[in-house]
């Protein structure tokens, strides 16, 4: 098993390469850091001295992959590709354009964008399988063509009108709760309960339909055909051998997206003014500062990776037809 | 039997109207043909599924999945909003530039043409685009949403809502007149809509009579009672719905803005209708344009195996291990920088606008394109050892033949599916890419700016609430029916879903 995972990591590496190859050539050739700082400091007839000024600031005017200039090593770690690329992976993210620490930025907004992301995900899970077992119970009849109508207008909403709307409803009409806002500790619950809330509603949709078929396609197979034959009762087939076998798919399949918590929602996080990841990435976005960007690029598909890694691991653990080869 | 070459006769018919029309345009106004670069990309779209509808009609395994969704009576609904959606997406991509209005007599001379980019749909709904009022006005509302200083004749001054320039201009008095007008003109548009609701399904009647050789009784008869193999009936009840709605407003769209005015005192209805083109345009070219390399590289990695699989199994796993909202911003970001650094590549606004929804087209593109990739790898690796396949090798057909002419048809499911799976998402996606700055073009209209500009003006009280509903509708019918439809495609297509 060790071993296993020991080889898994070690093909990572290559992909996180390639990532830092694409990310590398998105912000630094396909636009020149001249480029970037013209955009930067906005006007057009700005001065050389001034772009010159911006690149020393960010470690920007150094050669791109070689530097004639250096000796040794140095021909290759004194360039921007080994300051701004290479170092990433080993978690150095730099500093963003207004001097603040990335890693130190991320490591304060982790909490807040988990306190969303745990509750949306568990509950979430919890609630779409619910509401699939119970379509699934009643399947081919009224109630499975409407859940599946719901689902299907569910899914048809534009996330962005669940967001304005419930906080039109709940916080605006009914003074429920907050409209955005975040707090530390037990005070901050009634900031983070419309946002999960409104979370778990938009995703749903899909959600049941998707673990409706699932169970569907679990009842169709020889041991429940089984488990009926030797009379056992409807609900004992669904709740006892349905439930357990179809769960293998639906949790190795959340399994992927567990490390990608971490990185929150950029949407809800950024209407709800929750300082999670999500809404750093927004505000990054909108003041155009790519070495947070940059730096999130790197991190998501990190996370990804560990995500893949920690679903093949799961598959191994529940499943004992799969083999480690 | 019919149901499918007359069903694909009538979508058929649709584009050949469209291509007649622009055609008649060009004549009519002496005008400029324009051809943006999405533009042509959706002709040759458009070219493409007139010729996969001739080609499909003489093959019977293609034409059959075909006639399997035209007797689903959700997905035929779906079906007859989508062409609704189609028809004023194409309408909105043709576009031409005017002779400039201040023309010198001279013949000799040059025409002039004026600077702005006007589309058919354009020149169709000229009123509602031309009559702009100040600033927000409510849906059917006689007066503006703000209250201004007003000067009156002996020179006294007041503060009160002023009567809006084109909403309601021609009531003498709004407050009385208002209820009488608006019914009125409701039941005026709603008498049309009947008249060629009427027309359009007698006409339709009339033709899968003579398509079926049957007496018109008996066809009507079957279309009331909804024995058709093609649900007619509930087409039917969806295009007199739609037709009704569709003629009121018309009838009271130059007379009332119907869904109120934006802040700068636009029509709402002008934008909800100018962003369909841009919805279409992003749910249908991204895949258009990424659908090439998916079937190729998938196709290729699955049957090759080796050093191939492995490159493109290696490259399809990068990119998706980028989270795909965070590669996407990060590729607009860069554009961005690019096109505000090259301003002179550009001759007119509206070609910098189009070119900017083409890339995020691209780029979306970019990172669509490995799902499918992955699904169609898969596929071929089962493929690639059926016996057809493998007695094509021993006899020596080359390993391209092989792969176009025996994987491709039996992959050709998968890719369908995924097509239609992918829209509605992609017209979501707009919406949200718009609100993080990294969508279409803030001066473009589209669904996503609607809702962005709508959502800064919550807190205004009372709320400027219509643009944000009429946008979030009209997203609502086009994804609800793209899933409906989608859903039926699949039911057909998927020979695990058939078999049961």
């Amino acid at each position: 098993m060790l071993a296993y995972i020991f080889r898994r990591i070690l093909y990572a590496i290559p992909i996180l390469i390639g990532v830092n190859l694409i990310t590398f050539f998105l912000f630094f050739v396909v636009n020149s850091p001249d480029d970037m700082a013209r955009m930067h400091l906005g006007d057009k007839r700005v001065t050389p001295e001034a772009i010159e000024q911006w690149k020393i600031e960010r470690g920007y005017d150094k050669p791109l992959v070689i530097n004639g200039n250096s000796d040794g090593v140095n021909k290759f770690t004194d360039t921007i590709f080994f300051e701004n690329s290479v170092k990433l992976f080993m978690f150095d993210f730099g500093a963003a354009d207004d001097g603040r620490d990335i890693s130190h930025d991320i490591s304060q907004r982790m909490l807040p964008s988990l306190a969303i992301a745990i509750p949306v995900f568990v509950i979430g899970l919890l609630a779409n399988i619910t509401f699939a077992l119970i379509v699934a119970f009643f399947r081919a009849t009224y109630v499975d063509v409407w859940g599946v109508f719901i689902c299907v207008v569910i899914m048809s909403i534009s996330g962005l009108f669940y967001i304005i709307g419930g906080q039109y409803l709940v916080g605006k009409v009914l003074h429920l709760v907050p409209i955005s806002g975040f707090e530390d500790g037990i005070d901050g619950i009634k900031f983070i309960i419309l946002p999960v809330l409104i979370s778990i509603f938009a995703g749903i949709g899909s959600g049941v339909r998707w673990y409706r078929t699932v169970f569907l396609e679990e009842i169709g197979k020889d041991y429940v055909r089984t488990a009926r034959a030797k009379g056992l009762p409807e609900n004992l087939v669904l709740f006892k051998h349905v439930l357990k076998n179809g769960l293998i798919p639906i949790l190795t399949g959340a399994v992927v997206i567990l490390p990608l918590l971490f990185m929150g929602s950029l949407i809800t996080e950024s209407f709800f003014g929750i300082p999670g990841l999500g809404s750093y990435v927004i505000d990054a976005i909108n003041s155009q500062d790519f070495a947070i960007v940059r730096a999130m690029v790197f991190l998501g598909s990190v996370l990804y990776i560990i995500g893949l890694i920690l679903t093949d691991i799961s598959y191994t653990m529940v499943d004992p037809r799969v083999r480690l080869q | 039997m019919m149901s499918y070459r007359f069903v694909m006769g009538l979508i058929l018919s649709t584009l050949v109207i469209a291509v007649g029309s622009y055609f008649y345009g060009i004549a009519q106004y002496d005008a400029l043909p324009v051809v943006l670069w999405t533009d042509s990309l959706i002709y040759v779209l458009v070219v493409a599924i007139s010729s996969f509808i001739i080609y499909a009609s003489s093959k019977e395994h293609l034409r059959d999945p075909w006639r399997q969704v035209f007797q689903h009576r959700y997905g035929m609904i779906a079906l007859a909003i989508l062409l609704i959606y189609v028809v004023i997406g194409l309408l909105d991509s043709v576009h031409f530039r005017l002779p400039a209005e201040n023309q010198s007599q001279d013949v000799t001379q040059e025409t002039v043409y004026s600077g702005e980019v006007l589309s058919l749909l354009d020149v169709v709904i000229t009123p509602i685009r031309e009559q702009e009022e100040k600033t927000y006005s409510a849906p059917f509302a006689t007066h503006l949403f703000s209250k201004e200083t007003i000067e009156h004749a002996d020179g006294t001054r007041t503060r009160e809502y002023p009567r809006l320039k084109y909403g309601g201009a021609h009531l003498e008095d709004p407050h009385a007149d208002w209820v009488d007008d608006v019914t009125s003109n409701t039941l005026t548009g709603a008498g049309y809509g009947l008249a060629v609701w009427f027309a359009v399904s007698l006409l339709i009647i009339v033709l899968i009579a003579l398509s079926r050789k049957q007496s018109i009784g008996s066809t009507f008869s079957d279309v009331v009672s909804g024995k058709s193999h093609t649900p007619w009936r509930a087409v039917l009840i969806t295009l007199l719905i739609l037709a009704v709605l569709v003629c009121i407003a018309i009838v009271l769209a130059p007379k009332y803005h119907i869904l109120g005015t934006d802040k700068v005192g636009q029509d709402v209805l002008y934008q909800s209708l100018k962003s369909i083109r841009t919805g279409l345009v992003i749910g249908t070219l991204t895949t258009l344009i990424m659908l090439p390399f998916a079937v190729m590289l998938g196709i290729m990695a699955g049957y090759l195996k080796g050093w191939v699989d492995d490159v493109v199994q290696y490259l399809y796993t990068t990119l998706s291990s980028i989270p795909g909202i965070l590669l996407i911003a990060a590729s607009v970001l860069m554009m961005q920088v690019y096109m505000a650094n090259n301003p002179d590549l550009f001759e007119t606004d509206s070609e910098r606008t189009d070119i900017k929804l083409f890339f995020l087209c691209v780029i979306l593109g970019i990172t669509s394109w490995t799902g499918l990739c992955r699904m169609l790898r898969g596929e071929t690796l089962k493929l690639r050892e059926v016996d057809y396949v493998q007695a094509s090798q021993a006899f020596g057909v080359s390993q391209i033949k092989i792969m176009w002419q025996h994987i491709q048809p039996n992959v050709m499911h998968i890719i369908l599916i995924a097509i239609v799976l992918d829209f509605s998402g992609l017209v979501l996606a707009e919406a949200v890419l718009s609100y993080i700055g990294v969508g279409v073009d803030p001066t473009m209209h589209s669904w996503g700016n609607l809702i962005n500009g709508a959502r800064l003006e919550m807190a205004r009280e009372p709320m400027v609430w219509w643009s944000l509903v009429a946008a979030l509708i009209f997203m609502f019918i086009l994804v609800l029916a793209a899933n409906l439809f989608s859903d039926a495609v699949r039911d057909a297509f998927d020979p695990r879903i058939r078999k049961q």
